[in-house]
């Protein structure tokens, strides 16, 4: 396996295929500037920036790497905080920012704030180069790095004083690119790749899903790895050893995302950051959902697919794709089937996903003109954290303005992302008002028993799911959101 | 030395003695990734890890322990066991009641069984799922307040009184209210875990590398635990990466566990606690519960209170005792209690021991006292900012409910100061309006004082010791007894070396706090740090510049007063002058001592336990916070949308420093309050075991706006450069966004209700006190 560390090339080999970005780099190769605060994706102390070539250049993205596998590196370059300041010790203008406005304290979230300020200087020089940052995509940006000493204050300082200029890594963009094409040609081609009957241990990367599925045929006992930050998990949490894993971020079908006049079609591989854009475009709400799904760490990696195919009750993006009546296109060995994503979900963390098989592309009818659609998340924290209740309303209102079709997605309320059927039914025929939906609020109850956990209780639960109803109706009523977020 | 090395006598000195900004020592080093923390140091050849075994009952006793399948493991090379502990196995810091392993009796859920070690972290680690341990279950412990009742706790109680018939003075005042309330605990989340390294040394001494904010009580239990004499620990302590508390007695367990393994096998061992180990073995800041029973005048004055607060000290009485008497010389905060009884109970329970965190139990006694101002100004139907201000310490109204005196004026000048510049009247009328036309949304402000005890009440940890060498080069190397956590404190001291010598402080480094430099130090704790260390540091630089001075005026013939230490020179007139390291090579030559060792012990205070008088503090810090918050009453959810901030550092050392200090404290402070919950089941199990489940602020949660002003009036105490400390007092300034959401909350009753609101004050239980005043300004109509 090949990757780029900084500027070098570096053959990994014989590696454990749940070896994870960090373990390597602090373990094999003693670089020790990336910290291991929690090994679980949540405090953001190892962020590294992982590069990729683009059509003319290259994207820089976060990662965290404690949670990120190694092998899903292969043909990409690594940018660790040692590899930022030059060669003689000069610091990074991110670096100098930080120093300047004295923004660290105790230094050990430092690295991972350098390298996710990084990403974001490097974004902002490909994109605007006059603007200032603002204080949204500072917020959007680093809310998965916590900091414990600075409250943040010079922090978001250090980033509003930044103007991208070309630096050290502006002038080898091309020769990088060059360089990461060339190793994954030369992947594909000259590396040898895992035989399909390997049986003991292999971290495969299929380019195909023929071959994915054929991988997955072959080897009922090997875990499916996308953006692996849930999976990842096990490793560095349970401890488990997963000596098998198949990668699904080489295989270009489930990469695709296409728009047509009906839907959005999204390869159940695609990033939330990768469809962030297409998602903002046609699903305006789904603006301030994105920002708050994970961290920007956890978007760069975590796919649509595998927020689906977890089946967590929590996750945010199944309560929105159930309002939205979205399909699921899945692959077995078997064939092809679809179903609407209301279908998907058997039980706790169960679906009734084939054998081998495997959730190819998920595709979101477009928004009719006439429906009204509302995201609403909430949790303790604002940044990074996990929803108590994830909301998504969607209904039509006929020429009268009565309710003609209503969809409720919930996350947090029961076992599996669920509708509120009996909910629904109670909108059918009423106005959109707070009278209107009180049959609704009352009806929540019949669809839902949620459980109390650490994050809220059954209660909370209940009283927030036919409050935020409310707060669609206010909403729809005066146009001005009622989100708290959107007024600081 | 034979010849002495050539100088460099031309470069510029660079401004960096006490006021200047500079950046923190090590801050290039935590941008570019170099700066090292234990776990970043390489390993020794040979070194095996450790992991820790643990209970995962909260009470019962072990009634079958088999390691066997521990021993089997892949990697593993050694257990340890109670049976291999040669010397002592309580390590209580203060009291006994901390067993470093236990083969019997659980306490808490999390409590070490055993150690076992391996070639590899992650070997290790599995090794230790694997013991098979079977318990006698027993319900615990887990409400303090029962537990009180039932004559459950880890210290005795204490009482503080002033006045003489309390509940007279409380039945005779016109106004008397009564409430009690939860204060939750909190993580301390330090970014960096508990982590020690241990080196076995000839004379079967121990070097130990740890996080630890007391290197020298970290060397105190390593040799009780291996039975050998102090003399052959080390420990060494560059930095930590988060401490808050939390590495003040609690490093020393995983210390001790390093060594012991090391001692038994004779090889290099570490011992770093993985997240959720860390969060579940590891005690937090005590939660409280807390009562007041007041009575005001029609002004709402308060003319006697009774205030009782309970800490939950966990298992064992670790810091417990000194925390929960802060708590009680906090249950005042800034305001004048005439007669007062405070009484303060340290309840046993069965979770993990409670420990010193940021503020050590000031910050909870301060809560109840705060509540009972919003109550009285709800009662009367005043601004809360008018019943603070009535009550303040004034003339003639300024001795404390331990008989201490208060020097009063800085909280009015203070407080006068910021209502103006935050412009509070003008920003209560329009929130009022706001609030009028706004049915879902709902704004609350709030000014809070600050009033903070400064010095350690247990008197003799308030002392500290420095050692200084010159070099030949002219450069200079500090060590000092006080620990780095990212507080400054080096960066400081370097700054009242460079202030004495007149050097730039590039010239100084100050090295990591080691056991063998400077013995028996105090904890860095008690924001006492700079205060006690950096006076050591004064007193040693002092000493050297004596010499010095004393060696080159006899050379130059001159009176010592003539000589002036600046700008990396000695001056004897303002045109002479000579190189402090052309000096410091002279004197070296003429053989004068060039190493001086630097001790400090605070004036004036004493503390008499039992008559609860005294002066335990050499001063008070102040402040004073402005907060603005937005409430959903649909959800519950809120966001802080400004905080202004005037808070009194005395003369500041370091200004960039001693705000950084003051952001950090307050925002860490509004987490306690607000979304930092910690949660445990019936069974004694903590749910919020990591930071997916348990969440300190993230950058969106820093108010978008953000005004931190420093007080620069020089404390008229004799303190380092008449500074004040400024690590835990401003943490308390938080309490301004507790006290804006209940004034957001009572809107909903046009202020005439003051709404419970336990913390932390999550978005459910914001929405549980807007429910619960909804009802009762219903039932009132």
């Amino acid at each position: 396996m090949q990757f780029i560390l900084n500027q070098e090339e570096l053959t990994v080999e014989n590696f454990a295929p749940d070896t994870t970005l960090l373990e390597y780099l602090r373990t094999q190769l003693m670089h020790r500037g990336s910290k291991e605060g929690c090994a679980s994706g949540d405090c953001g102390a190892c962020t590294l920036v992982v590069a990729d070539p683009s059509p003319d250049g290259l994207t820089y993205r976060t990662v965290n790497s404690c949670i990120t596998y190694l092998g899903s590196l292969e043909g990409r370059q690594v940018i660790t905080v040692e590899g930022l300041s030059s060669s003689t010790g000069e610091l990074h203008p991110v670096q100098q920012a930080m120093v300047d406005h004295h923004a660290s304290q105790c230094g050990f979230c430092t690295p991972g704030f350098v390298m996710s300020l990084f990403s974001l200087y490097k974004q902002r020089e490909q994109l605007t180069q006059q603007e200032r940052l603002t204080r949204e995509e500072i917020n959007e940006h680093l809310g998965g790095n916590l900091c414990r000493c600075t409250g943040y204050r010079p922090i978001i300082d250090a980033a509003l004083s930044l103007s991208t200029q070309p630096d050290a890594f502006t002038e080898q963009t091309q020769s990088i690119r060059e360089a990461l094409l060339t190793l994954q040609a030369s992947a594909q081609t000259n590396v040898p790749q895992p035989s399909l009957t390997a049986s003991s241990a292999f971290f495969h990367s299929p380019t195909q899903l023929s071959e994915l599925i054929e991988w997955l045929e072959a080897h009922p006992d090997a875990r499916l790895v996308a953006g692996g930050t849930d999976l990842a998990l096990d490793t560095t949490q349970q401890l488990k050893d997963i000596p098998k894993l198949i990668y699904t971020g080489k295989v270009a079908e489930l990469k695709r995302i296409e728009v047509t006049d009906e839907a959005l079609i999204l390869g159940a591989a695609v990033t939330y950051q990768e469809c962030h854009a297409q998602m903002k475009m046609h699903f305006p709400p789904l603006a301030a959902l994105f920002v708050r799904l994970g961290s920007q760490q956890i978007r760069n990696q975590g796919t649509l697919g595998g927020n689906i195919a977890n089946a967590s009750p929590i996750g945010d993006t199944p309560p929105v794709l159930l309002a939205l009546d979205a399909e699921l296109r899945l692959v077995s060995p078997e064939g092809q089937q679809t179903l609407p994503i209301k279908d998907f979900f058997t039980g706790y963390r169960q679906t009734c996903l084939p054998k081998a098989g495997i959730l190819e592309s998920i595709r979101i009818p477009l928004l009719d003109p006439a429906d009204v659609f509302k995201v609403y998340k909430i949790s303790k924290r604002l940044d990074d954290d996990i929803s108590a209740v994830c909301f998504a309303l969607r209904i039509r209102l006929d020429d009268k303005g009565c309710i003609s079709d209503a969809r409720l997605g919930f996350g947090g309320m029961a076992a599996t992302p669920a509708r509120a059927l009996h909910a629904e039914q109670a909108l059918l025929g009423q106005a959109f008002t707070l009278e209107g939906i009180q049959a609704a609020q009352h009806a929540l109850t019949q669809d839902f028993s949620p459980l109390t956990d650490v994050r809220a209780s059954a209660q909370y639960r209940l009283e927030v799911a036919a409050n935020l109803l409310a707060r669609a109706v206010h909403e729809y009523q005066t146009g001005t959101s009622l989100e708290v977020s959107h007024y600081a | 030395m034979r010849n002495l090395t050539t100088l460099d006598t031309a470069s510029a000195s660079i401004p960096s003695g006490i006021g200047q900004k500079i950046p923190h020592e090590s801050a290039e080093r935590h941008v570019a990734g170099s700066a090292i923390y234990v776990d970043d140091i390489r390993e020794p050849q040979g070194l095996i890890y450790a992991a820790v075994i643990r209970s995962t009952v909260a009470k019962g006793k072990i009634t079958r322990l088999d390691l066997t399948p521990v021993l089997h493991a892949p990697g593993v090379v050694t257990l340890l066991t109670l049976d291999d502990i040669p010397g002592i196995t309580d390590i209580g810091p203060v009291f006994p009641g901390d067993p470093i392993l236990t083969s019997d009796i659980i306490a808490y859920a999390g409590q070490p069984i055993a150690v076992v070690a391996a070639k590899t972290e992650r070997q290790a680690r599995q090794a230790a799922r694997l013991a098979v341990i079977e318990y006698a279950k027993e319900p615990p412990q887990l409400d303090a307040e029962a537990a009180v009742a039932a004559g459950e706790l880890v210290r005795p109680s204490h009482q503080m009184q002033i006045g003489e018939d309390i509940d007279l003075a409380l039945s005779s005042a016109p106004i008397r209210l009564e409430g009690k309330m939860y204060v939750g605990g909190q993580e301390h989340l330090y970014l960096e875990g508990q982590v020690s390294m241990a080196v076995p040394c000839e004379e079967g001494g121990m070097l130990i590398y740890t996080s630890s904010q007391h290197p020298s009580e970290v060397q105190k239990l390593v040799a009780e635990v291996l039975h050998i004499p102090f003399n052959r620990v080390t420990v060494d302590m560059r930095r930590m990466g988060g401490g808050f508390g939390g590495k003040e007695t609690q490093a020393a367990p995983w210390a001790c566990l390093a060594a012991l393994v090391a001692n038994k096998i004779q090889r290099p061992v570490k011992l770093r606690l993985p997240r959720i180990d860390d969060m579940v073995m590891t005690g937090k800041r005590h939660p409280f519960v807390n009562h007041y029973r007041i009575g005001t005048d029609n002004q709402g004055r308060i003319l006697a209170a009774d205030i009782t607060v309970i800490g939950n000290g966990g298992h064992s009485p670790d810091l417990t005792d000194a925390i929960v008497d802060r708590a009680m010389f906090h249950a005042d905060n800034a305001y004048f209690l005439s007669n007062a009884r405070i009484q303060g109970h340290r309840a046993r329970t069965n979770t993990v021991s409670h420990t010193a965190f940021r503020g050590f139990g000031g910050p909870q006694g301060m809560m109840i006292i705060e509540r009972a101002m919003d109550d009285i100004a709800r009662h009367l139907g005043c601004d809360p900012l008018d019943i603070r201000k009535r009550n303040l310490y004034q003339a003639e109204r300024d001795v404390t409910p331990y008989h201490q005196d208060v020097d009063y004026a800085p909280l009015h000048q203070i407080i006068e100061t910021l209502e103006e510049s935050s412009q509070y009247w003008l920003r209560r009328a329009a929130i009022r309006d706001w609030n009028a036309k706004s049915p879902v949304l709902k704004k609350g402000l709030a000014l809070t004082p600050v009033k903070f005890g400064i010095s350690f009440t247990v008197q003799h940890l308030n002392q500290a010791g420095a050692l200084i060498h010159l070099y030949t080069d002219g450069s200079v190397q500090v060590n000092h007894g006080g620990t780095e956590m990212g507080q400054g404190l080096h960066t400081k001291v370097s700054q009242i070396v460079a202030q004495c010598l007149g050097i730039s402080s590039e010239h100084i480094l100050v090295t990591a706090t080691r056991t063998d430099k400077v013995p028996n130090t105090s904890p860095t704790a008690a924001s006492s740090g700079t205060d006690l260390n950096g006076k050591a540091a004064e007193q040693a630089a002092l000493i050297l510049k004596q010499r010095l001075a004393e060696y080159l005026a006899q050379t130059l013939s001159i009176d010592v007063e003539q000589l002036r230490f600046a700008d990396d020179r000695i001056w004897w007139t303002d045109t002479d002058s000579k190189h402090f390291a052309e000096v410091v090579q002279d004197a070296y030559l003429a053989r004068v001592p060039l190493s001086a060792t630097g001790y400090y012990k605070t004036p004036k205070i004493w503390y008499d336990r039992t008559q609860a008088k005294g002066r335990p503090f050499f001063y008070f810090a102040m402040g004073a916070a402005v907060s603005e918050v937005l409430v959903d009453t649909l959800t519950g959810e809120y966001r802080l949308l400004q905080t202004d901030i005037l808070h009194d550092v005395g003369q500041s050392l370091n200004p960039a420093i001693d705000i950084g200090q003051i952001e950090g404290g307050f925002i860490q402070g509004m987490g306690w309050l607000t979304t930092e919950e910690l949660v445990w089941n019936p069974d004694g199990i903590l749910l919020s075991n990591s930071p997916a489940t348990y969440k300190i602020p993230a950058i969106s949660d820093a108010p978008p706006i953000f005004n931190v002003a420093l007080y620069e009036q020089p404390n008229p105490e004799a303190t380092i450069y008449h500074s004040k400390a400024v690590g835990e007092p401003p943490f308390m300034l938080a309490i301004s966004v507790w006290s804006a959401l209940r004034d957001a909350i009572s809107s909903l009753s046009d202020y005439r209700i003051s709404p419970d609101l336990d913390t932390p004050a999550t978005p459910e239980r914001v929405l549980t006190a807007i429910n619960a005043l909804r009802f009762a300004a219903k039932e009132a109509e």
